[in-house]
């Protein structure tokens, strides 16, 4: 059973509690599809999102997720307020306890910077991201995606392809998958691979050929704009040469293979932009539709960890 | 005068340890008696029973917080620090605020220590103004003030031409030049040494060939210039070849490494515990080991704590925004002691490389177990366990990495010129 007081990184999960989650998040994307989502099991209990670095799309589905649930949601953009006047994170942190939030949803541009301030508070932390480290919902929203698309979720031979070295969801989904048993292989240009990764369980190439042969799942991640000219990469077009998923590519995959970005995409530099939107093969708009389903899913269990941790505070 | 008798004499010159009595007069070492020998000269009379007398520590790269950051540390607690740590000599460092690089600086920094210190305090200057790497400071009037070696600290000076010319300057002046050697673009904004670990945390990472490029390049202007160079820090192995090859053909070089780096590795970072967050960052267990061996064989001549304070405040930060620097005047000794007792090298080794060489480099007297030489001497007992508890520390900042730690050894007495302080 997922006993865990927050949400930190795929890293400190088990496979149980990995399918703990996943069949309780497919359950609420049966839900989803509802005329009426609204629930109330998080009624009563309030939810902060912490966003120390831009996101739309996260945010939304964070957003989304705890409303459908119930709970009073508010959202607060910290890049505009409290850290541009010198507060530190932790005064941040005990700011916030102070008002009593019962779950905090926290992205931040360093990696740990969601644990320390896990470290004090005393409601439950989800990780929506942070630095390089970990985005543990993307990988289950990711892991949920493929398990519904393929019927199982291991002995697959999965491909992560593209900028590895500066990608939380690549890590997140590198000890998702082996966790749960499957083959991983990362694939990408060299100088976005970061030093000693093949020591972690993984298959590492930088030929996209030699990368999705036989591949079950392609996921494909996004290349940042500062990233492309010139420093890791000689050009957009080389890289889209070389490492853009397009048909061709493709081809060297199982004939039944699903082809998933975590967003935004930079349609025509990582993907062909007709592929991405290939219905037949392109799961892409599916993620984002398990992302609400596995968020709802986790802030549940987390709710669900907390009562209990107050009753047995409130017993002794 | 005042007699210690019955002491295991650590002789870091003679590379000996023998049961004797130490006859001190006017501050220096009058006798070194037989044990034999119960009648001593009038005077106070100490029996140490078996414990260990060694030369007091020279620790080269001592950071106090004056001026500039007398929250983090003061003279006065880091000198209450240094006297229980055995350190009988700080060689302090020049990156305080404002920057210890002009002659009036020094004095105001010289007149503090002598009114709240008492232990040496030997104070080495900027290389540059504002440590900014571009203009020469005064290094005349800074030596005629009392500098005894010149040093960015952790700043590398980045243009190769500045710097040889400072070392050609420096070198007629007979100035020491003491270097940070890790490639300034590669480090830039690295929390971390690269490898699987750096990369399962997501913290940016520097390869340890960033110390070994920039270790080159200094010792190839020591080479055309001349000049008496230190590098403050060789953490890694593929930096000893460098300044074997180096030593081998001459130069006027010697190295140091910080007791951090010889006592703990990469891992310990884990968690983003940020009280292990040092420059350059810890290393693989292979190069801790590379420089511990180095350090037993010689090729690293000198330890230093690196005694780093930071507060809390800039400590409990996110990993990659937390500031660099442990403090280590008080756990040196102990954290120490685990190379001796893992039979790494023996007591006269190791003081070799935090009491005599230390002093060699400087022209001190100090650092020897000799008739004639100045009684800066600790007492400590090598064997006596404890846990660390950094809230006991005397430091004003308690930015220990060992806290929690079972450590071994334990400073007894300290005294300077004779006259304990601690």
């Amino acid at each position: 059973m997922f006993t865990q007081r927050h949400l930190l990184g795929i890293e400190s999960l088990s496979q149980q509690d990995i399918t703990e989650i996943l069949d309780l998040a497919e359950h609420y994307a049966q839900h989803n599809l509802k005329q009426n989502k609204h629930l109330d099991v998080l009624a009563g209990l309030t939810q902060i999102n912490m966003f120390f670095e831009n996101s739309t799309r996260t945010q939304a589905s964070f957003e989304i997720a705890g409303k459908r649930l119930g709970a009073d949601v508010m959202n607060m953009s910290m890049q505009a307020s409290s850290i541009k006047k010198g507060e530190t994170l932790i005064d941040t942190a005990l700011t916030l306890n102070a008002m009593h939030p019962d779950l905090l949803v926290v992205r931040h541009p360093h990696s740990g910077a969601v644990k320390l301030l896990a470290e004090k508070v005393n409601c439950a932390v989800m990780n929506a991201g942070d630095g390089r480290h970990e985005h543990p919902t993307q990988a289950l929203l990711d892991a949920l995606t493929i398990r519904r698309s393929k019927g199982r979720l291991h002995r697959l031979i999965i491909a992560i392809c593209g900028d590895i070295a500066h990608s939380r969801v690549a890590r997140s989904n590198m000890f998702l998958l082996g966790k749960m048993e499957n083959r991983v292989r990362l694939v990408g240009p060299k100088t976005l691979m970061p030093a000693g990764v093949d020591k972690l369980g993984v298959e590492v190439t930088d030929n996209m050929a030699e990368g999705l042969k036989d591949a079950d799942v392609v996921m494909m991640l996004r290349l940042q704009k500062e990233r492309m000219d010139g420093a890791f990469i000689p050009s957009e077009r080389e890289y889209y040469h070389r490492w853009g998923l397009d048909e061709a590519k493709l081809a060297n995959a199982k004939p039944d293979a699903i082809v998933m970005h975590p967003g935004p995409m930079n349609r025509g530099v990582e993907i062909d932009g007709i592929l991405a939107d290939d219905i037949n093969r392109s799961v892409i708009q599916e993620q984002v539709e398990m992302g609400v389903a596995v968020r709802m899913a986790v802030m549940e269990l987390l709710a669900r960890n907390l009562r209990k941790s107050k009753e047995e505070g409130a017993s002794c | 005068m005042l007699t210690l008798t019955n002491a295991r004499i650590i002789d870091p010159e003679a590379g000996t340890e023998k049961l004797r009595s130490v006859v001190i007069k006017d501050g220096r070492i009058d006798q070194i008696l037989a044990n034999e020998i119960k009648t001593f000269p009038a005077g106070k009379v100490i029996d140490c029973g078996g414990k260990c007398l060694a030369p007091g520590i020279v620790d080269i790269g001592v950071k106090i917080g004056e001026p500039g950051e007398r929250h983090k540390e003061s003279f006065r607690t880091a000198g209450l620090a240094a006297a229980a740590g055995g350190v009988t000599t700080m060689v302090t460092r020049p990156d305080t605020t404002p920057a210890i690089d002009t002659p009036e600086i020094l004095d105001f920094f010289r007149r503090r220590a002598a009114d709240e210190v008492a232990v040496n305090v030997l104070p080495m200057a900027a290389l540059t103004k504002g440590r900014g790497g571009k203009e020469m400071a005064e290094i005349g009037f800074l030596q005629d003030a009392g500098a005894v070696a010149f040093s960015d600290a952790d700043r590398p000076i980045e243009n190769a031409k500045t710097l040889q010319r400072i070392l050609t300057y420096a070198n007629a002046s007979g100035a020491l030049v003491i270097g940070h050697v890790q490639e300034p673009v590669l480090s830039k904004g690295a929390a971390v040494t690269s490898g699987a670990f750096a990369t399962k945390q997501g913290l940016p990472a520097v390869s340890p060939m960033a110390e070994r490029i920039q270790l080159e390049r200094d010792l190839a202007l020591v080479e055309m210039t001349g000049a008496k160079y230190h590098a403050d820090q060789i953490t890694c192995a593929s930096a000893l070849t460098v300044l074997e090859r180096a030593k081998k053909a001459g130069l006027n070089v010697t190295a140091g490494v910080s007791i951090h780096h010889l006592t703990l590795n990469e891992f310990d970072v884990e968690d983003y515990r940020t009280f292990f967050k040092v420059k350059p960052p810890l290393r693989a267990e292979d190069d801790r080991l590379a420089v511990v061996h180095a350090v037993a064989n010689g090729l690293i001549d000198i330890i230093s704590s690196m005694h780093t304070p930071q507060d809390e405040e800039s400590k409990r930060l996110p990993y990659e925004e937390a500031a660099s620097g442990a403090v280590g005047l008080q756990t040196m000794l102990p954290a120490l002691m685990q190379l001796v007792h893992g039979g790494h090298m023996d007591l006269p080794t190791l003081f070799r490389a935090i009491s005599l060489n230390p002093a060699k480099l400087l022209g001190l007297e100090a650092g020897r177990m000799a008739e004639g030489a100045p009684a800066d001497l600790i007492l400590f007992d090598p064997d006596a366990p404890f846990v660390m508890d950094r809230f006991e520390l005397l430091s004003k900042s308690k930015n220990a990495p060992f806290d929690g730690r079972r450590m071994q050894g334990k400073v007894l007495k300290t005294f300077v010129a004779g006259a304990q302080v601690f």
